[in-house]
Protein backbone atom coordinates (compact mmCIF):
# COMPACT_ATOMS: atom_id res chain seq x y z
CA UNK A 1 0.00 0.00 0.00
CA UNK A 2 2.62 2.61 1.44
CA UNK A 3 4.08 2.27 -2.64
CA UNK A 4 0.84 3.79 -3.86
CA UNK A 5 1.89 6.88 -2.10
CA UNK A 6 4.13 8.17 -4.52
CA UNK A 7 1.87 7.69 -7.18
CA UNK A 8 -1.15 9.67 -5.68
CA UNK A 9 1.48 12.20 -4.89
CA UNK A 10 2.27 12.15 -8.57
CA UNK A 11 -1.51 12.81 -9.73
CA UNK A 12 -2.07 15.42 -7.30
CA UNK A 13 0.74 16.95 -8.22
CA UNK A 14 -0.50 16.61 -12.04
CA UNK A 15 -3.89 18.01 -11.38
CA UNK A 16 -3.11 20.67 -9.54
CA UNK A 17 0.11 21.96 -11.83
CA UNK A 18 -3.40 21.70 -14.95
CA UNK A 19 -5.60 24.15 -12.85
CA UNK A 20 -3.43 26.22 -11.15
CA UNK A 21 -0.85 27.35 -14.57
CA UNK A 22 -3.54 26.81 -17.33
CA UNK A 23 -1.32 29.15 -19.40
CA UNK A 24 1.49 27.22 -18.86
CA UNK A 25 0.53 24.08 -20.12
CA UNK A 26 2.86 23.99 -22.88
CA UNK A 27 5.75 24.69 -20.62
CA UNK A 28 4.31 21.07 -18.39
CA UNK A 29 4.16 19.29 -21.18
CA UNK A 30 7.56 19.68 -22.24
CA UNK A 31 8.17 18.67 -18.79
CA UNK A 32 6.38 16.03 -18.28
CA UNK A 33 8.35 15.01 -21.71
CA UNK A 34 11.63 15.07 -20.56
CA UNK A 35 10.67 13.48 -16.71
CA UNK A 36 10.08 10.29 -19.58
CA UNK A 37 13.92 11.21 -21.02
CA UNK A 38 15.56 10.99 -17.18
CA UNK A 39 13.24 7.93 -16.80
CA UNK A 40 15.20 6.07 -19.45
CA UNK A 41 18.28 7.39 -18.19
CA UNK A 42 17.65 6.34 -14.66
CA UNK A 43 17.07 2.92 -15.77
CA UNK A 44 20.61 2.40 -17.65
CA UNK A 45 22.62 4.93 -15.74
CA UNK A 46 20.97 4.91 -11.93
CA UNK A 47 19.66 1.08 -12.00
CA UNK A 48 22.70 -0.66 -13.99
CA UNK A 49 25.51 1.97 -13.03
CA UNK A 50 26.42 2.37 -17.29
CA UNK A 51 27.35 6.00 -17.93
CA UNK A 52 26.19 7.45 -20.65
CA UNK A 53 25.54 10.72 -22.85
CA UNK A 54 23.79 9.56 -25.29
CA UNK A 55 20.07 9.57 -24.63
CA UNK A 56 19.59 12.26 -27.19
CA UNK A 57 20.35 9.42 -29.90
CA UNK A 58 17.38 8.00 -29.03
CA UNK A 59 15.14 10.67 -28.50
CA UNK A 60 16.22 11.85 -31.68
CA UNK A 61 15.31 8.92 -33.63
CA UNK A 62 11.90 8.68 -31.96
CA UNK A 63 11.37 12.35 -32.96
CA UNK A 64 12.09 11.30 -36.29
CA UNK A 65 10.11 8.34 -36.92
CA UNK A 66 7.04 9.35 -34.87
CA UNK A 67 7.24 12.89 -37.59
CA UNK A 68 7.81 11.20 -40.19
CA UNK A 69 5.28 7.97 -39.47
CA UNK A 70 2.18 10.78 -39.19
CA UNK A 71 3.42 12.72 -42.32
CA UNK A 72 3.88 10.02 -44.19
CA UNK A 73 1.84 7.05 -42.99
CA UNK A 74 -0.72 7.13 -40.39
CA UNK A 75 -1.52 10.76 -37.97
CA UNK A 76 -2.85 8.60 -35.23
CA UNK A 77 -1.20 9.89 -31.79
CA UNK A 78 -0.90 6.51 -30.37
CA UNK A 79 0.59 4.37 -33.50
CA UNK A 80 3.18 7.56 -33.67
CA UNK A 81 4.49 6.71 -29.95
CA UNK A 82 4.53 3.01 -30.78
CA UNK A 83 6.74 4.08 -34.13
CA UNK A 84 8.90 6.79 -31.76
CA UNK A 85 9.22 3.98 -29.03
CA UNK A 86 10.54 1.22 -31.68
CA UNK A 87 12.69 3.68 -33.43
CA UNK A 88 14.78 4.37 -30.41
CA UNK A 89 14.32 0.42 -29.31
CA UNK A 90 16.22 -0.10 -32.42
CA UNK A 91 18.99 2.27 -32.30
CA UNK A 92 19.77 1.74 -28.62
CA UNK A 93 19.77 -2.38 -29.43
CA UNK A 94 22.18 -1.79 -32.61
CA UNK A 95 24.32 1.05 -30.93
CA UNK A 96 24.13 -1.43 -27.49
CA UNK A 97 25.60 -3.97 -29.07
CA UNK A 98 29.25 -2.42 -29.16
CA UNK A 99 28.36 0.27 -26.42
CA UNK A 100 27.44 -2.30 -23.66
CA UNK A 101 31.27 -3.86 -24.15
CA UNK A 102 33.15 -0.27 -23.29
CA UNK A 103 33.61 1.70 -19.83
CA UNK A 104 34.11 4.63 -18.46
CA UNK A 105 35.37 7.52 -20.63
CA UNK A 106 35.58 5.27 -23.73
CA UNK A 107 31.75 5.07 -23.08
CA UNK A 108 30.69 8.19 -22.61
CA UNK A 109 33.01 9.37 -25.84
CA UNK A 110 31.44 6.20 -27.71
CA UNK A 111 27.70 7.39 -26.50
CA UNK A 112 28.42 11.20 -27.86
CA UNK A 113 29.86 10.18 -31.10
CA UNK A 114 26.86 7.85 -31.62
CA UNK A 115 24.28 10.68 -31.20
CA UNK A 116 26.76 13.11 -33.88
CA UNK A 117 26.60 10.56 -36.52
CA UNK A 118 22.92 10.21 -36.10
CA UNK A 119 22.95 13.98 -36.34
CA UNK A 120 24.99 14.04 -39.28
CA UNK A 121 23.00 11.77 -40.95
CA UNK A 122 19.63 13.67 -40.56
CA UNK A 123 21.68 16.35 -41.62
CA UNK A 124 22.54 14.97 -44.63
CA UNK A 125 19.29 13.32 -45.81
CA UNK A 126 17.77 16.67 -45.38
CA UNK A 127 15.22 15.79 -48.24
CA UNK A 128 13.90 13.35 -45.93
CA UNK A 129 14.29 15.05 -42.79
CA UNK A 130 14.09 18.57 -44.00
CA UNK A 131 17.79 19.24 -42.92
CA UNK A 132 18.16 22.17 -40.55
CA UNK A 133 14.97 23.44 -41.45
CA UNK A 134 13.57 20.84 -39.46
CA UNK A 135 10.75 18.36 -40.40
CA UNK A 136 7.49 20.32 -40.34
CA UNK A 137 3.75 19.60 -41.51
CA UNK A 138 3.23 17.02 -38.12
CA UNK A 139 -0.60 17.39 -38.27
CA UNK A 140 -1.47 15.00 -35.09
CA UNK A 141 -5.37 13.32 -35.36
CA UNK A 142 -7.08 12.93 -32.38
CA UNK A 143 -6.00 10.51 -29.34
CA UNK A 144 -8.16 7.15 -29.30
CA UNK A 145 -10.02 9.01 -31.94
CA UNK A 146 -11.68 11.36 -29.58
CA UNK A 147 -9.60 13.88 -28.07
CA UNK A 148 -8.64 17.25 -30.55
CA UNK A 149 -5.09 18.28 -30.11
CA UNK A 150 -6.05 21.97 -28.61
CA UNK A 151 -4.12 25.44 -29.51
CA UNK A 152 -3.75 25.68 -25.40
CA UNK A 153 -2.41 22.56 -24.75
CA UNK A 154 -4.63 20.83 -22.67
CA UNK A 155 -4.72 17.35 -24.41
CA UNK A 156 -1.32 17.41 -24.82
CA UNK A 157 -0.61 17.51 -21.46
CA UNK A 158 -3.20 15.32 -20.00
CA UNK A 159 -2.21 12.59 -22.80
CA UNK A 160 1.80 13.10 -21.89
CA UNK A 161 0.85 12.71 -18.22
CA UNK A 162 -1.12 9.81 -19.01
CA UNK A 163 1.86 8.44 -21.03
CA UNK A 164 3.66 9.57 -18.24
CA UNK A 165 2.12 7.45 -15.86
CA UNK A 166 2.46 4.31 -17.76
CA UNK A 167 6.23 4.76 -18.62
CA UNK A 168 6.21 5.09 -14.25
CA UNK A 169 4.72 1.98 -13.88
CA UNK A 170 6.29 -0.78 -16.24
CA UNK A 171 9.30 1.10 -14.90
CA UNK A 172 8.54 0.29 -11.73
CA UNK A 173 7.59 -2.95 -12.06
CA UNK A 174 10.42 -3.82 -14.12
CA UNK A 175 13.33 -2.73 -11.24
CA UNK A 176 11.45 -4.55 -9.01
CA UNK A 177 11.84 -7.73 -10.97
CA UNK A 178 14.92 -10.12 -11.51
CA UNK A 179 15.69 -8.66 -14.07
CA UNK A 180 16.08 -5.06 -12.46
CA UNK A 181 18.04 -7.10 -9.48
CA UNK A 182 20.32 -8.30 -12.03
CA UNK A 183 20.60 -4.82 -13.43
CA UNK A 184 21.73 -3.48 -9.66
CA UNK A 185 23.72 -6.28 -9.14
CA UNK A 186 25.90 -5.42 -12.39
CA UNK A 187 25.63 -1.31 -11.40
CA UNK A 188 27.30 -2.63 -8.11
CA UNK A 189 29.79 -5.34 -9.29
CA UNK A 190 29.68 -6.27 -13.14
CA UNK A 191 32.86 -9.39 -11.94
CA UNK A 192 30.72 -10.24 -9.28
CA UNK A 193 27.74 -11.21 -11.29
CA UNK A 194 29.94 -12.88 -13.90
CA UNK A 195 31.06 -15.00 -11.12
CA UNK A 196 27.54 -16.14 -10.57
CA UNK A 197 26.98 -17.07 -14.21
CA UNK A 198 25.12 -14.09 -15.04
CA UNK A 199 25.28 -13.06 -18.87
CA UNK A 200 26.36 -9.74 -17.84
CA UNK A 201 26.37 -7.98 -21.71
CA UNK A 202 23.39 -9.66 -22.96
CA UNK A 203 21.47 -7.97 -19.84
CA UNK A 204 23.31 -4.43 -20.50
CA UNK A 205 21.76 -4.48 -24.40
CA UNK A 206 17.93 -5.60 -22.90
CA UNK A 207 18.16 -2.83 -20.63
CA UNK A 208 19.39 -0.71 -23.29
CA UNK A 209 16.95 -1.52 -25.48
CA UNK A 210 14.09 -0.54 -23.24
CA UNK A 211 16.08 2.68 -22.10
CA UNK A 212 16.21 3.84 -25.43
CA UNK A 213 12.68 2.63 -26.50
CA UNK A 214 11.76 5.05 -23.52
CA UNK A 215 13.65 7.68 -24.74
CA UNK A 216 11.86 7.21 -28.23
CA UNK A 217 8.86 7.59 -26.68
CA UNK A 218 9.90 10.84 -25.37
CA UNK A 219 11.05 12.23 -28.47
CA UNK A 220 8.17 10.85 -29.93
CA UNK A 221 5.81 12.83 -27.72
CA UNK A 222 7.92 15.99 -28.73
CA UNK A 223 7.49 15.81 -31.74
CA UNK A 224 3.59 15.10 -31.59
CA UNK A 225 3.65 18.32 -28.97
CA UNK A 226 5.20 20.98 -30.72
CA UNK A 227 4.83 19.30 -34.29
CA UNK A 228 8.01 19.90 -35.58
CA UNK A 229 11.40 18.09 -35.09
CA UNK A 230 14.43 19.67 -35.54
CA UNK A 231 18.13 18.49 -35.69
CA UNK A 232 18.42 19.96 -32.49
CA UNK A 233 16.72 16.74 -30.92
CA UNK A 234 19.95 15.16 -31.17
CA UNK A 235 21.93 17.82 -29.64
CA UNK A 236 24.40 16.84 -26.47
CA UNK A 237 22.84 19.33 -24.11
CA UNK A 238 20.16 17.32 -24.54
CA UNK A 239 21.94 14.16 -23.11
CA UNK A 240 23.80 16.11 -20.76
CA UNK A 241 21.00 17.82 -19.10
CA UNK A 242 18.91 15.05 -18.61
CA UNK A 243 21.71 13.67 -16.40
CA UNK A 244 22.17 16.76 -14.56
CA UNK A 245 18.34 16.38 -14.20
CA UNK A 246 18.88 13.19 -13.13
CA UNK A 247 21.80 13.50 -10.35
CA UNK A 248 19.93 16.86 -9.04
CA UNK A 249 16.50 14.37 -8.16
CA UNK A 250 18.83 11.40 -7.12
CA UNK A 251 19.42 7.92 -8.87
CA UNK A 252 17.78 4.65 -9.45
CA UNK A 253 14.80 4.91 -7.69
CA UNK A 254 12.42 6.96 -10.68
CA UNK A 255 10.93 9.35 -8.20
CA UNK A 256 14.43 11.57 -8.53
CA UNK A 257 14.07 11.80 -12.29
CA UNK A 258 10.74 13.15 -11.56
CA UNK A 259 12.10 15.59 -9.14
CA UNK A 260 15.05 16.37 -10.72
CA UNK A 261 13.36 17.32 -13.89
CA UNK A 262 10.57 19.27 -12.66
CA UNK A 263 13.10 21.40 -10.21
CA UNK A 264 15.74 21.97 -12.98
CA UNK A 265 13.37 22.83 -15.82
CA UNK A 266 11.23 25.72 -13.23
CA UNK A 267 14.65 27.15 -11.95
CA UNK A 268 15.45 27.18 -15.69
CA UNK A 269 12.12 28.46 -16.54
CA UNK A 270 12.19 30.87 -13.69
CA UNK A 271 15.44 32.04 -13.62
CA UNK A 272 15.69 32.91 -17.33
CA UNK A 273 12.40 35.04 -17.66
CA UNK A 274 13.84 36.76 -14.43
CA UNK A 275 17.36 37.30 -16.10
CA UNK A 276 17.76 36.27 -19.12
CA UNK A 277 21.40 36.56 -19.22
CA UNK A 278 22.65 34.55 -16.35
CA UNK A 279 20.11 31.92 -15.60
CA UNK A 280 22.68 29.62 -16.22
CA UNK A 281 24.53 30.58 -12.92
CA UNK A 282 21.45 30.10 -10.88
CA UNK A 283 21.36 26.50 -12.60
CA UNK A 284 25.01 25.94 -11.71
CA UNK A 285 24.57 27.03 -8.17
CA UNK A 286 21.79 24.56 -7.25
CA UNK A 287 23.40 21.91 -8.79
CA UNK A 288 26.73 22.95 -6.80
CA UNK A 289 24.74 22.87 -3.61
CA UNK A 290 22.32 19.80 -3.98
CA UNK A 291 25.78 17.71 -4.83
CA UNK A 292 27.89 19.19 -1.76
CA UNK A 293 24.97 19.12 0.64
CA UNK A 294 22.98 16.28 -0.84
CA UNK A 295 25.21 13.87 -2.55
CA UNK A 296 22.28 11.56 -2.88
CA UNK A 297 20.17 13.79 -4.48
CA UNK A 298 17.02 15.75 -3.45
CA UNK A 299 15.30 12.20 -2.99
CA UNK A 300 17.87 12.00 -0.24
CA UNK A 301 16.83 15.04 1.54
CA UNK A 302 14.21 13.72 3.95
CA UNK A 303 17.08 11.22 5.26
CA UNK A 304 19.79 14.36 5.68
CA UNK A 305 17.42 16.74 7.57
CA UNK A 306 16.53 13.73 9.38
CA UNK A 307 20.25 13.44 10.74
CA UNK A 308 20.71 16.87 10.79
CA UNK A 309 18.12 17.46 13.48
CA UNK A 310 19.56 14.09 15.34
CA UNK A 311 22.56 15.72 15.63
CA UNK A 312 21.36 19.15 17.03
CA UNK A 313 19.71 17.13 19.90
CA UNK B 1 33.95 -41.43 -16.17
CA UNK B 2 35.32 -39.44 -13.31
CA UNK B 3 33.37 -37.71 -10.81
CA UNK B 4 34.40 -34.25 -10.02
CA UNK B 5 37.69 -31.84 -11.67
CA UNK B 6 40.60 -33.05 -13.41
CA UNK B 7 43.10 -30.91 -14.40
CA UNK B 8 46.26 -32.19 -16.60
CA UNK B 9 48.73 -30.56 -17.79
CA UNK B 10 47.89 -26.65 -17.50
CA UNK B 11 50.09 -24.34 -18.79
CA UNK B 12 50.22 -20.33 -18.55
CA UNK B 13 52.75 -17.90 -19.54
CA UNK B 14 52.38 -14.30 -20.48
CA UNK B 15 55.01 -13.55 -23.08
CA UNK B 16 57.84 -15.00 -21.70
CA UNK B 17 56.70 -15.17 -18.37
CA UNK B 18 55.16 -18.40 -17.06
CA UNK B 19 53.22 -18.26 -14.50
CA UNK B 20 51.54 -21.89 -14.55
CA UNK B 21 53.80 -24.80 -15.47
CA UNK B 22 52.69 -28.01 -16.14
CA UNK B 23 49.99 -28.51 -12.86
CA UNK B 24 47.63 -31.37 -12.51
CA UNK B 25 45.46 -31.78 -10.16
CA UNK B 26 42.21 -33.75 -9.21
CA UNK B 27 38.76 -32.96 -6.92
CA UNK B 28 36.38 -35.56 -6.08
CA UNK B 29 33.30 -35.12 -4.60
CA UNK B 30 34.01 -34.83 -0.91
CA UNK B 31 37.63 -33.65 -1.15
CA UNK B 32 39.20 -30.54 1.51
CA UNK B 33 42.21 -29.68 -0.65
CA UNK B 34 44.35 -26.11 0.17
CA UNK B 35 46.26 -24.62 -1.99
CA UNK B 36 49.38 -22.65 -0.79
CA UNK B 37 52.51 -20.42 -1.26
CA UNK B 38 54.08 -18.06 -1.33
CA UNK B 39 52.74 -14.27 -2.71
CA UNK B 40 53.28 -14.71 -6.82
CA UNK B 41 53.15 -18.68 -6.90
CA UNK B 42 50.72 -18.72 -9.11
CA UNK B 43 47.84 -19.84 -6.66
CA UNK B 44 45.24 -16.57 -8.00
CA UNK B 45 46.39 -17.67 -11.75
CA UNK B 46 45.38 -20.93 -11.54
CA UNK B 47 41.76 -20.12 -9.75
CA UNK B 48 41.28 -17.54 -13.24
CA UNK B 49 42.87 -20.40 -15.03
CA UNK B 50 40.11 -23.24 -13.66
CA UNK B 51 36.41 -20.64 -13.94
CA UNK B 52 38.00 -19.42 -17.10
CA UNK B 53 38.56 -15.61 -16.71
CA UNK B 54 41.86 -16.64 -18.15
CA UNK B 55 42.62 -19.25 -21.28
CA UNK B 56 45.68 -21.73 -20.90
CA UNK B 57 48.25 -21.97 -23.11
CA UNK B 58 48.15 -25.56 -23.01
CA UNK B 59 46.73 -28.66 -21.17
CA UNK B 60 43.00 -29.86 -20.42
CA UNK B 61 40.44 -29.01 -17.57
CA UNK B 62 37.58 -31.63 -17.17
CA UNK B 63 34.42 -31.71 -15.44
CA UNK B 64 33.46 -35.13 -14.40
CA UNK B 65 34.93 -36.23 -17.97
CA UNK B 66 33.77 -33.49 -19.50
CA UNK B 67 36.21 -31.06 -21.14
CA UNK B 68 35.29 -27.60 -20.05
CA UNK B 69 38.53 -25.29 -21.48
CA UNK B 70 36.36 -24.17 -24.21
CA UNK B 71 33.35 -22.71 -21.74
CA UNK B 72 32.85 -19.48 -20.81
CA UNK B 73 33.22 -17.95 -17.06
CA UNK B 74 29.21 -18.09 -16.70
CA UNK B 75 29.24 -21.52 -18.60
CA UNK B 76 31.29 -23.16 -16.36
CA UNK B 77 29.50 -21.52 -13.25
CA UNK B 78 26.24 -23.51 -14.74
CA UNK B 79 28.61 -26.52 -15.19
CA UNK B 80 29.21 -26.24 -11.39
CA UNK B 81 32.28 -25.03 -10.55
CA UNK B 82 31.87 -21.70 -8.22
CA UNK B 83 34.58 -19.70 -6.86
CA UNK B 84 34.49 -16.44 -4.02
CA UNK B 85 36.56 -14.02 -4.08
CA UNK B 86 40.13 -13.16 -2.75
CA UNK B 87 38.48 -9.16 -2.33
CA UNK B 88 35.09 -9.32 -1.44
CA UNK B 89 33.44 -8.10 -4.11
CA UNK B 90 29.65 -8.05 -3.41
CA UNK B 91 26.96 -5.87 -4.22
CA UNK B 92 27.22 -3.33 -1.64
CA UNK B 93 24.21 -1.31 -1.98
CA UNK B 94 21.97 -3.89 -1.50
CA UNK B 95 21.03 -6.11 1.22
CA UNK B 96 22.05 -9.50 1.92
CA UNK B 97 18.85 -10.93 1.16
CA UNK B 98 18.72 -9.68 -2.66
CA UNK B 99 22.65 -10.33 -2.39
CA UNK B 100 21.31 -14.43 -2.09
CA UNK B 101 18.35 -13.77 -4.16
CA UNK B 102 20.57 -13.09 -7.30
CA UNK B 103 22.94 -16.01 -7.97
CA UNK B 104 19.80 -18.24 -6.90
CA UNK B 105 17.80 -16.27 -9.56
CA UNK B 106 20.45 -16.99 -11.89
CA UNK B 107 21.03 -20.39 -11.16
CA UNK B 108 17.02 -20.74 -11.85
CA UNK B 109 17.52 -18.47 -15.18
CA UNK B 110 15.26 -16.22 -14.04
CA UNK B 111 16.92 -13.08 -13.96
CA UNK B 112 16.51 -12.22 -17.45
CA UNK B 113 12.41 -11.99 -16.66
CA UNK B 114 11.27 -8.06 -16.16
CA UNK B 115 7.94 -8.88 -14.97
CA UNK B 116 7.26 -10.53 -11.88
CA UNK B 117 8.58 -9.82 -8.77
CA UNK B 118 12.12 -10.04 -7.78
CA UNK B 119 10.88 -11.37 -4.51
CA UNK B 120 7.90 -13.28 -5.46
CA UNK B 121 9.39 -16.90 -5.90
CA UNK B 122 8.73 -18.90 -3.04
CA UNK B 123 11.48 -21.70 -3.98
CA UNK B 124 13.81 -18.58 -3.96
CA UNK B 125 12.78 -17.29 -0.74
CA UNK B 126 12.78 -20.73 1.01
CA UNK B 127 16.39 -20.88 -0.08
CA UNK B 128 17.54 -17.55 1.03
CA UNK B 129 16.01 -17.92 4.41
CA UNK B 130 17.81 -21.49 4.57
CA UNK B 131 21.02 -20.12 3.35
CA UNK B 132 20.93 -17.10 5.78
CA UNK B 133 19.90 -19.67 8.82
CA UNK B 134 23.29 -21.58 7.59
CA UNK B 135 25.41 -19.08 7.92
CA UNK B 136 24.06 -17.21 10.98
CA UNK B 137 22.75 -13.98 9.07
CA UNK B 138 19.20 -14.42 9.81
CA UNK B 139 19.29 -10.96 11.90
CA UNK B 140 21.14 -9.15 9.21
CA UNK B 141 19.13 -10.21 6.09
CA UNK B 142 18.16 -7.20 5.72
CA UNK B 143 20.96 -5.01 6.61
CA UNK B 144 22.69 -3.36 2.94
CA UNK B 145 25.62 -5.54 2.71
CA UNK B 146 28.52 -2.12 2.87
CA UNK B 147 27.32 -1.60 6.90
CA UNK B 148 28.17 -5.33 7.94
CA UNK B 149 31.47 -6.39 9.59
CA UNK B 150 33.84 -7.78 7.27
CA UNK B 151 33.66 -11.42 8.50
CA UNK B 152 29.89 -11.14 8.05
CA UNK B 153 30.67 -9.70 4.43
CA UNK B 154 32.52 -13.15 4.11
CA UNK B 155 30.04 -15.21 5.12
CA UNK B 156 27.55 -13.65 2.66
CA UNK B 157 29.85 -14.35 0.24
CA UNK B 158 30.09 -18.03 0.71
CA UNK B 159 26.72 -18.49 1.13
CA UNK B 160 26.02 -16.69 -2.17
CA UNK B 161 28.77 -18.92 -4.06
CA UNK B 162 26.86 -21.48 -2.02
CA UNK B 163 23.50 -20.64 -3.53
CA UNK B 164 24.78 -22.02 -7.16
CA UNK B 165 25.14 -25.27 -5.85
CA UNK B 166 28.28 -25.94 -7.09
CA UNK B 167 29.48 -28.92 -7.04
CA UNK B 168 33.32 -27.85 -7.29
CA UNK B 169 34.03 -24.69 -5.02
CA UNK B 170 37.12 -22.91 -5.05
CA UNK B 171 37.75 -20.84 -1.30
CA UNK B 172 39.75 -18.21 -2.84
CA UNK B 173 41.69 -16.56 0.86
CA UNK B 174 38.23 -16.89 2.61
CA UNK B 175 39.90 -14.95 5.59
CA UNK B 176 41.84 -12.63 4.21
CA UNK B 177 41.19 -9.77 6.08
CA UNK B 178 39.39 -10.73 8.73
CA UNK B 179 40.18 -9.87 12.16
CA UNK B 180 41.78 -13.13 13.86
CA UNK B 181 38.35 -12.54 16.58
CA UNK B 182 36.64 -13.75 13.64
CA UNK B 183 38.45 -16.40 11.93
CA UNK B 184 36.43 -19.07 13.76
CA UNK B 185 33.28 -18.11 11.82
CA UNK B 186 34.91 -19.14 8.99
CA UNK B 187 36.58 -22.29 9.37
CA UNK B 188 32.96 -23.16 11.19
CA UNK B 189 31.09 -22.28 7.58
CA UNK B 190 33.75 -24.38 5.86
CA UNK B 191 32.89 -27.07 7.94
CA UNK B 192 29.62 -26.93 7.90
CA UNK B 193 29.68 -27.18 3.87
CA UNK B 194 27.81 -30.05 2.38
CA UNK B 195 29.71 -33.18 2.79
CA UNK B 196 29.72 -34.17 -1.55
CA UNK B 197 31.25 -30.98 -2.16
CA UNK B 198 34.22 -30.86 -3.44
CA UNK B 199 36.13 -27.80 -1.97
CA UNK B 200 39.99 -26.21 -2.85
CA UNK B 201 40.70 -23.46 -0.20
CA UNK B 202 43.66 -20.66 -1.50
CA UNK B 203 44.57 -19.32 1.68
CA UNK B 204 47.73 -17.60 3.54
CA UNK B 205 46.08 -18.09 7.44
CA UNK B 206 48.31 -21.69 7.89
CA UNK B 207 45.78 -22.28 11.41
CA UNK B 208 42.68 -22.18 9.52
CA UNK B 209 44.10 -24.46 6.42
CA UNK B 210 45.41 -26.91 8.64
CA UNK B 211 42.06 -27.01 10.76
CA UNK B 212 40.16 -27.45 7.66
CA UNK B 213 42.02 -29.33 5.04
CA UNK B 214 42.30 -33.00 4.53
CA UNK B 215 45.11 -32.44 1.95
CA UNK B 216 47.42 -29.67 0.85
CA UNK B 217 49.06 -28.50 -2.38
CA UNK B 218 52.05 -26.27 -2.38
CA UNK B 219 52.72 -24.19 -5.27
CA UNK B 220 55.85 -22.68 -5.89
CA UNK B 221 56.78 -20.37 -8.71
CA UNK B 222 53.51 -21.54 -10.41
CA UNK B 223 54.45 -25.42 -10.31
CA UNK B 224 53.36 -28.01 -7.86
CA UNK B 225 56.44 -28.05 -5.65
CA UNK B 226 54.39 -31.16 -3.45
CA UNK B 227 51.22 -32.51 -2.14
CA UNK B 228 50.07 -34.40 1.20
CA UNK B 229 48.62 -34.42 3.93
CA UNK B 230 48.39 -31.34 6.60
CA UNK B 231 51.13 -33.49 8.65
CA UNK B 232 53.52 -34.26 5.92
CA UNK B 233 53.58 -30.52 4.59
CA UNK B 234 54.29 -29.27 7.95
CA UNK B 235 57.23 -31.75 8.59
CA UNK B 236 58.81 -31.14 5.03
CA UNK B 237 61.98 -29.16 5.31
CA UNK B 238 61.82 -27.45 1.72
CA UNK B 239 57.90 -26.10 2.25
CA UNK B 240 59.26 -24.81 5.84
CA UNK B 241 62.39 -22.76 4.28
CA UNK B 242 60.13 -21.94 1.38
CA UNK B 243 56.75 -20.96 2.84
CA UNK B 244 56.54 -21.87 6.56
CA UNK B 245 60.07 -20.40 7.05
CA UNK B 246 59.99 -16.97 8.37
CA UNK B 247 56.83 -16.46 10.33
CA UNK B 248 56.54 -20.12 11.97
CA UNK B 249 59.88 -21.52 12.17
Amino acid sequence: MRSLVPFVVMLVVAVAAFYLFPYNLAFLTRVVITMILVLSLDLILGVAGVSTLGQAAMYGSGAYAAGLFAIHVWHDPLAGLAVGAAAGAVVAFVSGLFLTRAHGLTLLMLTIAVTEVLQEIANKFSAITGGTDGLGGIRMGRVLGIWKFDFVGRTGYIYAVCVLFVVVVVLKIVIGSPFGLALRGIGDSPARMRAIGTPVTRRLIAAYTLSGAVAGLAGAMAAQSTALVSLGVYDFQLSAEAMIMLILGGTGRLWGALIGTAVFMTVHQVASSVDPFNWLFVIGLLVLAVVYAVPRGLLGLPDEVKRLLRRLK
Amino acid sequence: MTAGLQVRGLNKAFGGLVVARDISLDLSPGDRKALIGPNGAGKSTFTNLITGILAPTSGSIQLDGRDIGSLSEAQRVKAGIAKTFQITTLFHSLTVRDNLRLPLLERRGLTARPFRRAAGDGGVEDEVESLLQQFRLTDVGDRVVQRLAYGQQRLVEMAMTLALRPRILILDEPAAGVPSSESPLIAEAIAGLPQDLAVLIIEHDMALVFKVAARIIVLVAGAILTEGTPAEIAADPRVRDLYLGAGHG
